[in-house]
C-alpha cells in the first residue's frame, strides 16, 4: 500500500516491551499496518494479544515501565510526515496531536469521565486547549457537538454531571470530546464491550457516520468477530502481539488463511446458523507472555503446525490487500 | 532520543530475558514485594534486634532493673554501666531492656485484643447487617469519640495506677478503629460471588463470616495492628511519663522518661532520659516502617 | 425435547422489588421493581434460555429461584421426579437444605468466584462437608472426580485460584455446582466474562456434563448467538417482564415481540453473508425504579399504538409450527391458544 495519499497512519515493526516486576513483556512484537482516510480498521484480537498496548503507543500514553524498541509510527499530516515515536512522550508537539489530530475513546464510559466536572466543562476543555476559540464560540461548538452525537436536549444536557448521563449517553458524550477538534484519526479501544446491544447498534451507527461525515480514519479494537463483520473495511488480527493475518474485511470474514483467524471464527456461535452449527474450540490456552513458545506464537493451539513452525514465519502476500503471517497458508488457502 | 538511566535498565532486563537468565518467583509475590522495600527491611531488622534484647535482657545485662544502689548514682555512662545510671542508682540500661519488655507487650497486646474483638464484631455486622451492625456502629462511635486522656483520668482516679488499667483503656480506645476496618472489608467482600456460592448452599452464617471470610479480611487489619502497637508504645510512654500510666515501681520506657520531669536532670543528667527516648522513637519508626511495608505488599494497585 | 410435561420447576408470579429508601428518617420513596410478575414452567432436561438486557431483572430472578435474594412475591415449585409438589419460597432457612442439593448455581465473574484464602480442596469440601461426606479421602476422591470431569488433573485441587487462568477457573466454578449432585443448574451469564475461544470450550462442557448428568439448565446470558446454539428454549425479559417464550427455533425465525425483533436484529453477526438491517431503538434501556405505564417497551417501540400506551399487556399463549409460543404485545396477530 504504497499509495501515501490515502493513508493517515503508517505503523512499521513497531515493538513495544513491558518492563514491570524487573521481567520484559514483548507485548507488541514487530507490527505493521496502515490506517487509510475515512475507513475503519478493526484490530481484532482476544485478551494479551497487545491490540490496546499497540494503541497506547499510538498515542503515547503507555505506562512509564515500558517503552517503544524499534519501528516507525508515522502520522500523515496535511503534507508533512511525523514519526510519532522519535517524540517525547509528553512533550509539546505530542501534546498538541493528542486530542486534536489523534483522539481517542475508551471501554468503560463510567469511569473515562472525570465525575466532578461537568460534561460540557469536559468537552470545552479539549477545545480551549488546541483551538483559539473564545468562551462563546466554545460553548455553542460544545453544544453542536452533543447534538450531533445524538444526545437529545443538548442545550441542558452540557451543563449536567456525567452521572445523570446513561451508559449509551456517556459513551456518545466521550466521542463528541474525542471528536470536537475534528481528528484525523479516532482509536476506538473496546468502545461498545461495556454497553447493551441495542445501545451498541446505536454506536455503530453513530460511528459509520462519523467516517461518512467528518472522513475520519477509525482504528477500532475489538474483540468481537461481529462488530468486525458490521463495521471494518479493513481487518488485522492480532495473537500474542503479532498481526497474524490483515486484509480488507472480505478477505479476511471470507477467506480466512490463517489458522487462528479460521478457529477463531469457527468456535463462535453466529446469529442465524441454527443449533446444528458445529463450534469448534480452540484446543489450549494462551501461553504466558513471560513464556512464550519459540517461534511462531500459535504453533501449540495449531492443527497445522510442524517443526518448520519453531521459526516465526514471515508476512506473506496472498493478493494486493491480503496479507498473512504462517508458514502453512498455502494448505490453509485450498482448505 | 537520549539514554536515560532507565533506558538502560530496561537494556540490561532485556538482555537477562533474551538469555532466559529471569524465572518469575510467583510463589509469595508478597514476601518478594515487601523484602524489595528497603525501608521495611530495614524497618524489620530494627523491630527484631530490640524484641530479642528486651527478650535476652538477663543475658545482656547483669544488673537487677530495680535494685537500688545509692552508692553508683547519677554516674555517666561507662564500661560498666552502658547507659549510665539515674538518681537511685539503678542502671539504666537494663532498665531500659527489661523496661521494653512490658511497653511491648502493652502495645502489642491491647493491639491484638482490640483488633479481636473489633474482627470478631465487624466480620458479623459487616456480613449480616441488621440490628446488631447498628448498634455496634454507635457504641464504636461513642467509644472512638472519647479523648484518651479523660478516660485515663477517669479510671485513674477511680481505680489508681495499674497496668491493667492501661490494657483497659487502650482496648476500649483501640477496638473502634479495628471494628470498622474489618466491617469496611467485610462490605466488599459480601458481594464477592464465592460468598453467594456458600449461601446457595445453605452453609451456616457463622461458617461463612468467620471461616470463609474473615481470611480475606486479614489483610489491612494485620497492618492496623502494627501501627496501632507503635501508636499504643507512645502513648503508654506519654502517660507514664506525665505519671498517669504504669506505676513508677515496674519500669517502662515512659516510666524511664518520667525523670525529664526534672528540669536538672533534663539538663545535666542527658543519659537518663535520652537514650530511652531515642529508642522508643527507633521502635516506633521501625514499626511504621514495617506497617508500611505490609500495607503496600498486600495492595494489589501497586505496580513493581 | 421429549418428556415435555414434565415439569421440575415452577415459577408463578414471581416479584422482587427492592425499596429506595430517602430521607432522614429512611422512608420509602420508591421500589425497584427488578423482577416484575414472572410466570415460567422450567421442563426437565431442559436448557432454558434467559436473555435480556441490563437491567432487565433476568440475573436477579435466578438468585431469586435459589432463594439468594428473596423474592417479595410469588412461588416458586419444585417437583420431583415421582411428582411430589414443594413450595420452595414457604419454606425456612434449614428446611431448604435438602433442596439445595437440587439447585445450583454458576456465576459470572471467574475473580470472584472462587475464595483466594483457600486452595480448590478447601472451598470444594465445604458443602460436602455439609451434606454428610465426613471422610476427608472420600472428599478428596469426589472432588479428584469432579475436577476430572470438568477436563482437568486432580493434582490441581490442591493448589491457589490466582494459578488458573479465567477458563480454568470457570470450569472449577462448574466443579462446584456439580457436587452434590445438582438436578437443575442456574447459569448466571457464565462465559461472559470469558475470551471468545475459551467461551466455546466451557459451552462444550456443559453441555457435555447436562447430557452425563441429566441436567437442566436455566441458561441467563444478553448474547442471543449464543442463546440459538445452546438453548432449546427462550425467555426474553424486559424491565422484569417475560415478553417472549418459545422454542429456540420460533425466536429466530416467527419473532413475535418488536423487543426481541430488535434485540435479535442489534446483535453483530460474524457473517458477511449475514448482515440484516439493523433496528436502532431510541433512547436508553429504561431504568426498573420508574417503569413506563402500560406496555412497558412502549416508548423506545417502532411499531407502538395507542393502547400500548395505557393498558399492560398480558402474557398469552400462541402457537407457532405446532409449538407453544408465549407473548405480551397488543399487536400479535395470531389465534390465542389455551
Amino acid at each position: 500500500m504504497e499509495n501515501n495519499k490515502n493513508i493517515a497512519l503508517s505503523v512499521k515493526d513497531l515493538k513495544t516491551y513491558f518492563y514491570t516486576n524487573n521481567r520484559c513483556n514483548k507485548a507488541v512484537n514487530g507490527v505493521s499496518f496502515d490506517i487509510e482516510k475515512g475507513k475503519t480498521l478493526c484490530v481484532v484480537g482476544e485478551s494479551g494479544c497487545g491490540k490496546s498496548v499497540t494503541a497506547s503507543t499510538i498515542m503515547q500514553l503507555l505506562p512509564t515501565l515500558s517503552r517503544i524498541e524499534e519501528g516507525e509510527i508515522i502520522f500523515y499530516k496535511d503534507e508533512e510526515k511525523i514519526n510519532i515515536e522519535k517524540l517525547e512522550r509528553n512533550g509539546k508537539e505530542m501534546r498538541e496531536i493528542r486530542g486534536s489530530d489523534i483522539a481517542m475513546i475508551f471501554q468503560d464510559p463510567m469511569t473515562a469521565l472525570n465525575p466532578v466536572y461537568t460534561v460540557g466543562f469536559q468537552i470545552a476543555e479539549n477545545l480551549k486547549y488546541h483551538t483559539s476559540m473564545n468562551k462563546k464560540e466554545i460553548r455553542e461548538k460544545t453544544i453542536s457537538l452533543l447534538d450531533d452525537m445524538g444526545i437529545p436536549l443538548p442545550k441542558q444536557r452540557v451543563d449536567e454531571y456525567p452521572h445523570s448521563y446513561s451508559g449509551g449517553m456517556r459513551q456518545r458524550a466521550m466521542i463528541a470530546m474525542a471528536m470536537a477538534c475534528n481528528p484525523k484519526i479516532l482509536i476506538a479501544d473496546e468502545p461498545t464491550t461495556a454497553l447493551d446491544v441495542t445501545i451498541q447498534a446505536q454506536i455503530f451507527e453513530l460511528m459509520d457516520n462519523l467516517k461518512k461525515n467528518y472522513k475520519t480514519a477509525i482504528m477500532l479494537i475489538t474483540h468481537d468477530m461481529g462488530v468486525v463483520a458490521e463495521l471494518a473495511d479493513n481487518v488485522a488480527v492480532m495473537y500474542m502481539g503479532n498481526i497474524v493475518e490483515s486484509g480488507t474485511a472480505d478477505d479476511v470474514l471470507r477467506r480466512p488463511t490463517h489458522p487462528y483467524t479460521k478457529a477463531l471464527l469457527d468456535s463462535v456461535p453466529v446469529l442465524g446458523r441454527g443449533r446444528d452449527q458445529d463450534i469448534k474450540p480452540i484446543k489450549g490456552s494462551t501461553p504466558d507472555p513471560y513464556d512464550r513458545p519459540v517461534g511462531c506464537q500459535f504453533a501449540p493451539r495449531c492443527n497445522f503446525a510442524d517443526e518448520t513452525c519453531n521459526v516465526m514465519p514471515e508476512i506473506t502476500n496472498i493478493s494486493s490487500s491480503h496479507e498473512v503471517r504462517c508458514h502453512k497458508y498455502e494448505e490453509i488457502f485450498q482448505y | 532520543m537520549k539514554t536515560s538511566s532507565l533506558d538502560k535498565k530496561f537494556d540490561k532486563i532485556k538482555f537477562l530475558e533474551e538469555n532466559n537468565k529471569l524465572v518469575s518467583k510467583d510463589q509469595n509475590r508478597l514476601l518478594n514485594k515487601f523484602l524489595n522495600n528497603k525501608l521495611a527491611v530495614l524497618g524489620l531488622i530494627i523491630f527484631a534486634i530490640i524484641i530479642l534484647a528486651t527478650i535476652f535482657a538477663p543475658l545482656l545485662s547483669p544488673y537487677d532493673p530495680l535494685k537500688v544502689d545509692l552508692r553508683s548514682m547519677r554516674q555517666t555512662p561507662s564500661l560498666d554501666h552502658w547507659f549510665g545510671t539515674d538518681n537511685t542508682g539503678r542502671d539504666v540500661f537494663s532498665r531500659v531492656l527489661y523496661g521494653g519488655r512490658v511497653s511491648i507487650f502493652v502495645g502489642l497486646g491491647s493491639s491484638l485484643m482490640a483488633a479481636l474483638i473489633g474482627l470478631a464484631i465487624g466480620c458479623y455486622g459487616g456480613y449480616k447487617g441488621g440490628w446488631v451492625d447498628v448498634i455496634a456502629l454507635r457504641i464504636s462511635e461513642i467509644f472512638m469519640s472519647f479523648p484518651q486522656i479523660i478516660l485515663v483520668l477517669l479510671l485513674v482516679s477511680i481505680t489508681g495506677q495499674s497496668l491493667s488499667n492501661l490494657f483497659i483503656i487502650f482496648i476500649l480506645t483501640g477496638w473502634g478503629g479495628m471494628y470498622r476496618l474489618s466491617r469496611a472489608r467485610m462490605l466488599s467482600l459480601r458481594e464477592e460471588e464465592y460468598v453467594q456460592a456458600l449461601e446457595s448452599f445453605g452453609i451456616s452464617t457463622f461458617k461463612i463470616c468467620y471461616k470463609h471470610m474473615l481470611p480475606n479480611a486479614l489483610g489491612p487489619v494485620m497492618v492496623m495492628i502494627t501501627l496501632s502497637t507503635a501508636m499504643f508504645i507512645l502513648t503508654e510512654a506519654g502517660l507514664s511519663f506525665l505519671g498517669l500510666g504504669v506505676p513508677l515501681n515496674v519500669p517502662t520506657w515512659g516510666n524511664i522518661l518520667n525523670v525529664a520531669t526534672d528540669v536538672v536532670v533534663l539538663q545535666n543528667y542527658w543519659w537518663m532520659w535520652a537514650p530511652v527516648g531515642i529508642v522508643i522513637s527507633v521502635f516506633v519508626l521501625a514499626v511504621n516502617f514495617i506497617g508500611d511495608g505490609l500495607r503496600d505488599s498486600t495492595d494489589p494497585s501497586q505496580q513493581g | 425435547m421429549n418428556n415435555k410435561k414434565d415439569i421440575v420447576l415452577k415459577l408463578k408470579d414471581i416479584e422482587v422489588h427492592f425499596p429506595v429508601k430517602a430521607g432522614v428518617f429512611k422512608r420509602t420513596v420508591a421500589h425497584v421493581k427488578a423482577v416484575d410478575g414472572v410466570d415460567i414452567d422450567i421442563y426437565r432436561g431442559e436448557v432454558l434460555g434467559l436473555a435480556g438486557e441490563s437491567g432487565c431483572g433476568k440475573t436477579t430472578l435466578g438468585k431469586a429461584i435459589l432463594r439468594l435474594v428473596e423474592p417479595t412475591n410469588g412461588e416458586v415449585s419444585y417437583i420431583s421426579p415421582e411428582k411430589n409438589i414443594t413450595e420452595l419460597t414457604s419454606l425456612s432457612k434449614k428446611e431448604m437444605d435438602p433442596f439445595r442439593k437440587k439447585l445450583q448455581i454458576v456465576f459470572q465473574d471467574p475473580h470472584s468466584s472462587l475464595n483466594p484464602a483457600f486452595t480448590i480442596f478447601g472451598s470444594l469440601e465445604e458443602p460436602l462437608k455439609k451434606y454428610g461426606v465426613n471422610n476427608r479421602d472420600e472428599r478428596r476422591k469426589i472432588i479428584g472426580d469432579l475436577l476430572e470431569a470438568v477436563n482437568m488433573r486432580r493434582e490441581y485441587m490442591d493448589l491457589y485460584p490466582h494459578e488458573f487462568s479465567g477458563g480454568q477457573r470457570q470450569r472449577i466454578g462448574i466443579a462446584r455446582a456439580l457436587c452434590i449432585n445438582p438436578e437443575i443448574i442456574v447459569c448466571d451469564e457464565a462465559v461472559s466474562a470469558l475470551d471468545v475461544s475459551i467461551q466455546a470450550q466451557v459451552l462444550q462442557l456443559l453441555m457435555k456434563l447436562r447430557k452425563e448428568r441429566n441436567l437442566t439448565y436455566l441458561f441467563i446470558t444478553h448474547d442471543l448467538s449464543v442463546t440459538e446454539y445452546l438453548c432449546d428454549r427462550i425467555a426474553v425479559m424486559y424491565l422484569g417482564r417475560i415478553v417472549e417464550l418459545c422454542e429456540s427455533e420460533d425466536l429466530y425465525k416467527n419473532t413475535l415481540h418488536p423487543y426481541s425483533e430488535a434485540l435479535i436484529s442489534a446483535i453483530p453477526v460474524a457473517d458477511l453473508d449475514k448482515q440484516t438491517k439493523r433496528i436502532v431503538l431510541e433512547g436508553d434501556v429504561p431504568s426498573p425504579v420508574n417503569p413506563p405505564k402500560g406496555c412497558p417497551f412502549h416508548p423506545r417501540c417502532p411499531k407502538a399504538k395507542d393502547i400500548c400506551k395505557i393498558e399492560t399487556p398480558e402474557l398469552k399463549k400462541y402457537s407457532t409450527n405446532g409449538n407453544e409460543h408465549f407473548a405480551s404485545c397488543h399487536l400479535v396477530d395470531l389465534p390465542e391458544v389455551s
